[in-house]
């Protein structure tokens, strides 16, 4: 289920291992990202691309509004 | 969720480009608004700056005590001599852009914070010169 979520909450999410997935285009995330983010671009997001995704944790998927 | 406006760590090829967030000093002097201003005096006196930062508790900016404000009645309290609401910077902000800022308004320095109006530090216009701005990551 997916939840908008605040600072605070990322904060705490990373704590006990959360998934930061960037989906801006490769070239933005060369060029700045959260620590740790992995990238899977919007226009790629799919069950294949997402399959290296560890469902048993949480995950955070943000775009520029999350930087 | 604002990483960079709370001047976070990000990483990339533009993670190290200098902002104002990289470029903060936080030796300016603070006041409670509640406190004296002759004790507030004393602690800019013993500073290099001619004046104070009014923050709450939780460090939340609530205005700024300039040197002439300072000198008010010794029983004034600090609220009562402030300036409310000085304009600030976001931490994520170019260092360019904020030298241009300091040199289009005759500034010396600009205040910083987070989106929640905390107080981060200072950024100083003597600060900028080219080997600083160059040596900033």
């Amino acid at each position: 289920m997916a939840a908008r979520i605040d600072l605070p909450r990322l904060r705490a999410l990373l704590d006990v291992g959360a998934q930061l997935v960037e989906v801006l285009p490769a070239a933005e995330y060369a060029d700045q990202h959260l620590p740790g983010a992995l990238n899977i671009p919007l226009k790629t997001l799919s069950p294949g691309t997402a399959a290296g995704l560890d469902r048993t944790r949480p995950i955070v998927v943000y775009c520029w509004d999350g930087l | 969720m604002d990483w960079l406006a709370h001047n976070l760590p990000t990483e990339g090829a533009a993670a190290s480009a200098p902002t104002a967030g990289s470029c903060l000093r936080h030796n300016v002097p603070t006041a409670r608004p509640e406190e004296a201003l002759a004790t507030v005096r004393a602690r800019v006196d013993a500073s290099p700056y001619r004046f104070a930062l009014v923050v709450a508790g939780d460090r939340t900016l609530l205005g700024r005590l300039r040197h002439a404000a300072l000198d008010a009645a010794s029983g004034t309290a600090v609220h009562e001599a402030m300036e409310s609401g000085p304009s600030t910077v976001r931490p994520q902000v170019a260092l360019a852009a904020v030298e241009s800022h300091l040199r289009a308004h005759h500034l010396s320095y600009v205040i910083v914070t987070d989106p929640e109006g905390r107080l981060l530090g200072t950024v100083h216009r003597e600060d900028l010169t080219g080997a600083a701005v160059s040596r900033s990551r």
